[in-house]
């Protein structure tokens, strides 16, 4: 197809794994306010990818289209392409839900919901699957296991959600999103409400889970992009401004503006 | 530089005391109905109370009938007006946000919460009392269903807007479909506030007199039948406390006291749940 050739226009660094979505075209509006600017993008597959901006720049925007997020509100309109493995998930005939189960999201905040630590995870694998009881154990020991959180939870599944401290809950809420099994998750700020010791532990689970996963995270704090990405997009004012390897968007910007904001001359 | 901070001190000293007499005024005649109730209605206070049903004059008995009735009428005005106003609460803080059916509901309901009581009676004494030809303890239940509802519309709705929007937003990320979002998330947060709400609309409708005044009306004898008029404690205290006669005086004391300890009960009741429950969320 034509997202080959149209990829290796856009990005001159070599790529060692295929485009797992393709951004092409993209224009996103909140109501008459236009928030994404002509968006034009790769993210590799089983990579970790960053976007980074200051408030406002349409980066949480632009993760929250990945998996249509933006539907729940009115008002809001996304026009272009956006394509996962062949498909574009912005053509209305998408099945939404399927869509968010190979599409995981987890917030800024931790979002427990208010049941056992169990039924958190097994929340979701429940909208697609219908496990046998053991069957369904495993895979909520396997899910929180990915998380690096079974070990403290093993003795209390059965306790709510809400009694874990914030950076549990956090790595609680990336369990649920994996207990689907999805192929993308998106991390919109996923560090931004937790302590070091907290952020430390989520960062190395951003490490181990891209072996299996497609990650796309939205950061405030670049020192965490540099961390933990292997791609980084520097967006302002809703527009691309420069996207490539993360060592080299950090250490050798293309782009004036990129260089001013990653030295903390601006934003 | 001293004088303003003395200047401050008294200000605020001023201003606390204001302050705390009324407050002992509020509670010095709250204080007082109670003792009054207590002190004439402990008089009331013995197992015929409970056994025996209301009397004629000169004769003894108690409010049995009226206790079961009050009880009947409140729970299956309770079991007819809540489920509607949950669904109606849910409605609109869940589908709301766009069209003019909700707001108009909204206004509908807010005039409805604030309706007098005895506009309700009539409302059900003319479409249903008028056309089953005899007051019933179902007239009674849909009366008192009517202020019902709009109390749990009102804090349906209020405790599922305080409900985090990242809450739903995290589980619709999952891609559960809206009902199951309802029903398992948001409901279930909410689930201390809404029992709050359908509390304090029990306790509202325990004490009510005039809505029952032109459908359940009241009964003399023992009857579980609510096709026929039915006993009820608001009424009995309504009509014993107007009589002339001391045995019935000190019934509808007792009534009163019961009234007033079931309500309080309620409402402790609901305090502590909505502390507990909603503290952890």
């Amino acid at each position: 197809m034509s997202i080959q050739t149209s990829k290796e226009q856009l990005s001159p660094i070599p790529q060692p794994s295929a485009a797992k979505i393709t951004v092409r075209n993209l224009n996103f509006y909140y109501g008459s306010f236009h928030a994404l600017k002509n968006i034009n993008l790769d993210i590799p597959e089983q990579r970790v990818t960053a976007f980074i901006g200051p408030s406002g720049c349409g980066k949480s925007t632009l993760l929250r289209i990945f998996n249509r997020m933006y539907e729940l509100y009115p008002k809001h309109r996304a026009e272009g392409e956006v394509i996962l493995d062949h498909e574009n998930i912005l053509d209305p005939g998408q099945d939404l839900y399927k869509l968010r189960a190979r599409v995981g999201m987890v917030f800024q905040k931790p979002t427990p919901f208010p049941m056992s630590i169990y039924d958190n995870i097994a929340f979701g694998v429940k909208l697609y699957e219908s496990l046998s009881r053991r069957d369904m154990a495993d895979r909520v020991e396997w899910a929180l296991r990915k998380a690096a959180l079974w070990g403290e939870v093993k003795d209390k599944l059965k306790q709510s959600g809400t009694s874990l401290s914030g950076g549990q809950q956090q790595r609680l809420c990336i369990a649920r999103a994996i207990a689907v099994r999805p192929e993308v998750v998106l991390l919109d700020e996923p560090a931004s409400a937790l302590d070091p010791i907290s952020t430390a532990h989520i960062e190395e689970l951003i490490h181990e889970l891209k072996t299996d996963y497609t990650i796309v995270i939205v950061t405030h704090n670049m020192q965490q992009a540099a961390r933990v990405s292997d791609y980084t997009a520097y967006m302002y004012l809703g527009e691309l401004i420069e996207f490539g390897d993360t060592d080299v968007v950090f250490t050798t910007p293309k782009k004036k503006a990129t260089e001013d904001y990653i030295t903390g001359k601006f934003g | 530089m001293w004088s303003l901070y003395t200047r401050r001190r008294l200000v605020n000293g001023v201003n606390l005391a204001v302050s705390m007499l009324a407050m002992g005024f509020g509670l010095f005649w709250l204080g007082w109905i109670l003792w009054t109730l207590v002190l004439k209605g402990a008089v009331a206070m013995t197992p015929s109370l409970f056994t025996l049903v209301t009397p004629p004059p000169g004769v003894p008995g108690g409010l049995s009938n009226a206790i079961v009735g009050s009880l009947y009428l409140t729970v299956f005005a309770t079991a007819l007006g809540t489920p509607v106003g949950i669904l109606a609460g849910v409605y609109l803080a869940e589908f709301g946000q766009r069209g003019w059916l909700a707001p108009a509901t909204r206004f509908i309901n807010d005039v409805l919460l604030s309706a007098p009581s005895i506009i309700l009676g009539l409302f059900v004494y003319e479409i249903y009392v008028v056309h089953t030809r005899h007051f019933s303890g179902w007239a009674g239940v849909f009366a008192l269903a009517l202020l019902v509802i709009p109390v749990v519309v009102r804090t349906t709705e209020n405790m599922l807007r305080l409900v985090p929007h990242t809450l739903r937003e995290a589980a619709a990320a999952l891609g559960a479909p809206h009902w199951k979002i309802i029903t398992l998330v948001t409901l279930r947060s909410a689930r201390a506030g809404i029992l709050t709400g359908m509390l304090l609309a029990v306790a509202r409708i325990t004490g009510e007199t005039a809505p029952l005044l032109f459908t359940a009306l009241n009964n003399q004898f023992w009857s579980l039948d609510m096709n026929k008029p039915m006993a009820n404690l608001p009424m009995v205290i309504f009509n014993f406390a107007l009589s002339p006669y001391d045995d019935w005086h000190v019934l509808a004391w007792g009534g009163a006291l019961l009234t007033t300890i079931g309500v309080l009960g309620l409402n402790i009741l609901a305090r502590i749940l909505f502390r507990q429950k909603s503290h952890p969320l």
